[in-house]
């Protein structure tokens, strides 16, 4: 008995994550939409619904009613099956995000680790889509991607070594706690380097632009998802959204001191916005970022494949590691607010 | 030399193009938009625009194509069929004026051979099909074309007169 409440315990707090999780990805497409349409001076979709509010429904009930196509020589099982290894990690990886104080499903002591095995595992849904295919532009999308993601994971692991450095731990909710205070506590600051190499290897690794050679639709039409359609394709199209609000949501956490509010423990404002929970903190800071990855979409060239991995690995990895000597020198003379 | 390396090496560094790159998208956000919200909002035609065709008729109802078939020997896309006969009263005048809109590359060529200013193209923009044979439009269809928006056409081509 006990343990089926629990049961529907963790049942309904995974709900609970995962319905925002869903509409805040339809409401980033639309947002996305809107932004790039203004920064290129037009108005982006206004017909569906007041100011287009309705248009992410509207595409949502387009792509179910739309067909799944099986290409007649594809591999049917890993077909069907690359959308869902594509999805699962990028929802798997949320357990352990916590959005407020103490608001997280699974309070495990690894969950930095975890974090970085689920945005691993996330690579094979794309290599198993472009292979399964049977595509030339599908397999060549896949291996595109797969490298890119491999490179980039080891720079972005290395940044994340040094916020473990700084705070000590791999539980997130601790990393948090070890940011405590007002705006220049937190982690961006000391690790500044780190902050910058992370966010790059994010949009990296979510093949994002400037980093989208995985789709570049100009050589390869759309890469490893060129032959998926309707729902299948919607899955893709969700996973990796899924993905760029879970790196956001990291880039909180590790770096903008997830739910303390930026004037926490200040003597005048702090008390000021005592009244906001910390939930909403965590969700502006996840927005900047978010923000942030549109920014660059509308601004940002589509690197060449060469240069993306010039600059993962003779760039981004020897900053990193450089940076952590100094972290480690940091840490060692108890510089500041942070040691 | 050397100093402008360093420098170079550390504007890369700091990103310093694409933070120029970035803060020009991000003044654009704010900026005025050009949308044209379509079926509400139209652009501006020029009395010499060039839509759908029409055959035009004198005043006194005479329709004004005299079969020379200029039109059909100038158009580029092949678009215009025309048969003729004598009629009755011994002028020459056109039993078929079809027009392929499929084919039609809306050039105005048609138009500006004509000697008696009958084939002309209207302001109309904004038309569809829903059968297949329906693109191609008979002289029936034209001449109706013509009566319908005479008004208009009259209006464009004496706008236009002074430059032809």
């Amino acid at each position: 008995m006990n343990a089926l409440v629990e049961l529907a315990w963790i049942v309904t707090k995974i709900v609970a994550l995962v319905v925002p999780l869903f509409l805040a990805v339809a409401y980033m497409t639309y947002a996305e939409r809107k932004v790039i349409s203004a920064m290129q001076l037009r108005r982006g979709p206004n017909r569906v619904g007041w100011h287009g509010l309705l248009q992410p429904i509207a595409d949502a009930l387009k792509l179910l009613m739309k067909e799944v196509v099986l290409p007649q020589n594809a591999n049917r099982f890993l077909f069907v099956l690359a959308p869902m290894l594509s999805i699962m990690p990028a929802l798997a990886a949320w357990a352990v995000l916590p959005v407020g104080d103490g608001l997280v499903i699974a309070d495990i002591n690894a969950g930095l680790l975890y974090v970085l095995a689920m945005a691993s595992l996330g690579v094979y849904g794309i290599i198993l889509a472009g292979w399964a295919s049977n595509s030339k532009y599908a397999l060549l999308g896949a291996l595109r991607a797969g490298a890119q993601v491999v490179s980039y994971e080891i720079a972005m692991g290395f940044a994340l070594v040094g916020v473990l450095m700084a705070a000590g731990s791999l539980n997130m909710g601790d990393i948090i706690r070890a940011q405590e205070g007002p705006i220049w506590n937190w982690f961006w600051l000391p690790l500044l380097p780190l902050f910058v190499v992370y966010w790059i290897s994010g949009v990296a690794e979510t093949n994002r632009l400037p980093f989208d050679v995985a789709e570049g639709e100009s050589e390869i039409v759309a890469g490893f998802h060129v032959e998926y359609s309707g729902m299948a394709f919607a899955i893709f199209f969700l996973a990796e959204y899924a993905n760029m609000i879970l790196i956001s949501g990291l880039a909180a956490i590790m770096f903008l001191g997830g739910w303390y509010s930026p004037f926490h423990g200040l003597p005048l404002l702090g008390p000021l916005f005592d009244w906001v929970p910390g939930m909403v903190w965590f969700f502006l800071k996840v927005c900047l970022f978010l923000f942030l990855y549109i920014w660059f979409r509308a601004t940002f060239p589509r690197y060449r494949y060469d240069q993306i991995m010039r600059l993962g690995w003779k760039v981004l990895i020897p900053v990193t590691v450089v940076w952590l000597i100094v972290v480690a020198g940091l840490i060692l003379g108890e510089v500041g607010p942070w040691f | 030399m050397t100093m402008h390396a360093v420098r170079e090496f550390f504007g890369t560094f700091m990103l310093s193009e694409l933070l120029k790159g970035m803060r020009l998208t991000g003044r654009h956000l704010f900026d005025a938009k050009y949308t044209l919200e379509y079926p509400e909002e139209k652009a501006p035609q020029s009395p010499r625009f060039r839509g759908l065709h029409a055959l035009r008729r004198y005043p006194n109802g005479e329709e004004r194509c005299i079969a020379c078939k200029l039109c059909e020997a100038v158009c580029p896309a092949l678009a215009i069929t025309i048969e003729s006969e004598q009629r009755d009263d011994g002028t020459r005048r056109t039993t078929r004026y079809d027009i392929d809109l499929f084919k039609c590359i809306y050039c105005g060529f048609c138009e500006e051979s004509c000697p008696v200013d009958s084939i002309v193209e209207t302001r109309i923009h904004e038309y569809h099909f829903e059968r297949r044979g329906e693109q191609v439009i008979h002289k029936d269809e034209l001449l109706a074309m013509g009566e319908k928006y005479e008004a208009q056409l009259a209006e464009d081509r004496a706008a236009d007169a002074p430059y032809r």
